[in-house]
């Protein structure tokens, strides 16, 4: 389980969060929704330990972030970036495997390669992918490339950015899809962010929205819709009009 | 611009130059320590030995040939004011192994590495590759940083070494074909006059200068702004930086070396 206890966070005079309180219970799939800017990746650069709160308390299974021996604790996070932020400078099965090619993880080469092109597969990429660079796969590609990486070591918690960012919708649609289903078979904790409705309602057990540096409202995905929230309303029907206000 | 304001911003540009120096020193500590707890990256290590020292071995090489070729007519062309044309071997040699080798073949390090390095461990930040490593377990300082530094400080100065000797060579082809020296001379007058200190500080400039060339290149691409703007600033920085210090070291070590 996850812990978020009143986290402020701020970038000289930007306060970005303002007391976050959140909680992912253990197997639970979580998508923080938001406006652009809101401070959703900050959040999760929180919890990773790349970027330090102010103050606030944020625990993993009672171990606190901030304290928790890295390696250990990292060990335990898969992470898929916006952009996919594979290495270029190697090819794509040591970007699948590179946890599994040095540190505590550390496998055989031969193994880590075998482990890189089933996770390849399992994500919809020929063998024949394992070979080439990141500059050579299409963005969908660099995304299931991302995905594999994430899930290459079996981690207990999954955190997806914005996983369908530069997507054709069809594409986007395949992600999510894979996500879930990853999600589910290895019955991961899973915390993704973003601001696209078919991923939340494709990938979410719980949505919370973050605006104003706070989560204004969370709930099960099932009653996002029904909520009378004015910010979740205007948020997922992507209206002009309403408490949060559109910068034009 | 009142007299007070003049200071306060004389103030506040001194303050910001010294924190900056304060954070490239935090930055060169926090590198070494990293160069001395394990887990080491030995391929990280030799690629970044190939990067650095092979494949600038040209350039250095063309650089110190032209230059030795120069510096020997210079000094033909001055020595004969006062009758001293024959000081040519000598001093190529001399000038080469104390001061052109190490200074120009750090400066083309710089060039051609430093920016390099800024460019891409500067384009690895914008797209979150350093966030990436980090969530992967792998410290970046010591996965970029560290084996890159110590490639540098190890193969700058054999790339002295082999510029020195390229250097010396250009000297003696232009001093031959072109001034009219003895070979065999010219060859002997470079060996009497060349001491085992005048190559061995040269090294040492070379492994300061390589050192230099690395942490710079690191420190700006670890600290590159957004965007292509933001690593655009961060490579012409990192050249600027190794160069202005290499030169700067240069002159401190000169005075070390050669003064007492």
């Amino acid at each position: 389980m996850i812990t978020l206890s009143n986290v402020h966070k701020s970038f000289g005079k930007n306060h970005v969060l303002r007391g976050v309180n959140l909680t992912i219970p253990k197997g639970e799939s979580m998508v923080i929704i938001g406006g652009s800017g809101t401070g959703k990746s900050i959040l999760l650069k929180c919890i990773l330990g790349l970027v330090h709160p102010d103050s606030g308390k944020i625990t993993v299974d009672g171990q606190d972030a901030d304290t928790a021996a890295r390696d250990a604790f990292l060990a335990r996070f898969g992470m898929l970036f916006q952009g996919g932020a594979l290495f270029d400078s190697l090819p794509v099965w040591q970007n699948v495997s590179f946890r599994l090619l040095r540190g505590s993880l550390k496998r055989p080469k031969a193994e880590a390669r075998e482990i890189a092109i089933e996770k390849l597969r399992r994500v919809g990429l020929k063998p024949e992918t394992a070979d080439l660079f990141p500059a050579e796969l299409s963005g969908g590609m660099q995304k299931r490339v991302g995905l594999a990486r994430a899930i290459a070591a079996e981690p207990e918690i999954i955190f997806f950015d914005e996983p369908t960012t530069g997507l054709d919708p069809i594409m986007a649609g395949v992600i999510n899809e894979l996500i879930r289903e990853i999600v589910t078979e290895i019955g991961a904790t899973a915390m993704a962010i973003t601001h696209d409705m078919s991923s939340v309602r494709a990938i979410a057990d719980r949505v919370a929205m973050l605006h104003d540096g706070v989560i204004q409202w969370t709930g099960p995905v099932s009653k996002m819709d029904a909520t009378p929230d004015p910010y979740v309303q205007q948020f997922i029907n992507g209206r002009a009009e309403g408490p949060i206000e559109a910068v034009r | 611009m009142t007299a007070t304001g003049l200071l306060a911003r004389l103030g506040r540009q001194v303050l910001a130059a010294l924190a900056a120096i304060g954070r490239v020193a935090l930055f060169a500590i926090d590198a070494v320590s990293h160069l001395l707890r394990p887990p080491f990256y030995f391929k990280e290590f030799w690629q970044a030995v190939l990067h650095i020292g092979y494949f600038s071995l040209p350039m250095v090489g063309l650089t110190a040939l032209f230059t030795g070729g120069a510096l020997a007519l210079q000094i033909y062309a001055g020595g004969a004011r006062f009758s001293a044309e024959a000081v040519v071997p000598s001093i190529v040699a001399i000038g080469m192994a104390r001061e052109l080798g190490p200074v120009l073949g750090g400066l083309m390090v710089a060039a051609r590495v430093a920016s390099s390095i800024a460019a891409e461990i500067g384009t690895m930040k914008v797209t979150e590759q350093i966030d990436a490593l980090t969530t992967l377990s792998t410290h970046p300082m010591k996965y970029l940083t560290a084996p890159r530094l110590l490639a540098a400080t190890l193969s700058v100065p054999v790339l002295v070494a082999v510029g020195d000797s390229i250097g010396i060579f250009g000297g003696y082809l232009v001093g031959v074909n072109r001034l009219g020296f003895n070979p065999a001379t010219y060859l002997q007058n470079t060996r009497d006059f060349l001491e085992f200190w005048d190559i061995a500080s040269g090294l040492w400039k070379g492994a300061a200068f390589g050192f230099i060339v690395a942490l710079m290149g690191c420190y700006y691409g670890m600290n590159s702004g957004r965007g292509a703007q933001g690593v655009g600033r961060a490579t012409k920085s990192a050249v600027v930086a190794a160069s202005v210090l290499i030169l700067a070291t240069n002159y401190l070590l000169t005075e070390m070396f050669f003064t007492s």
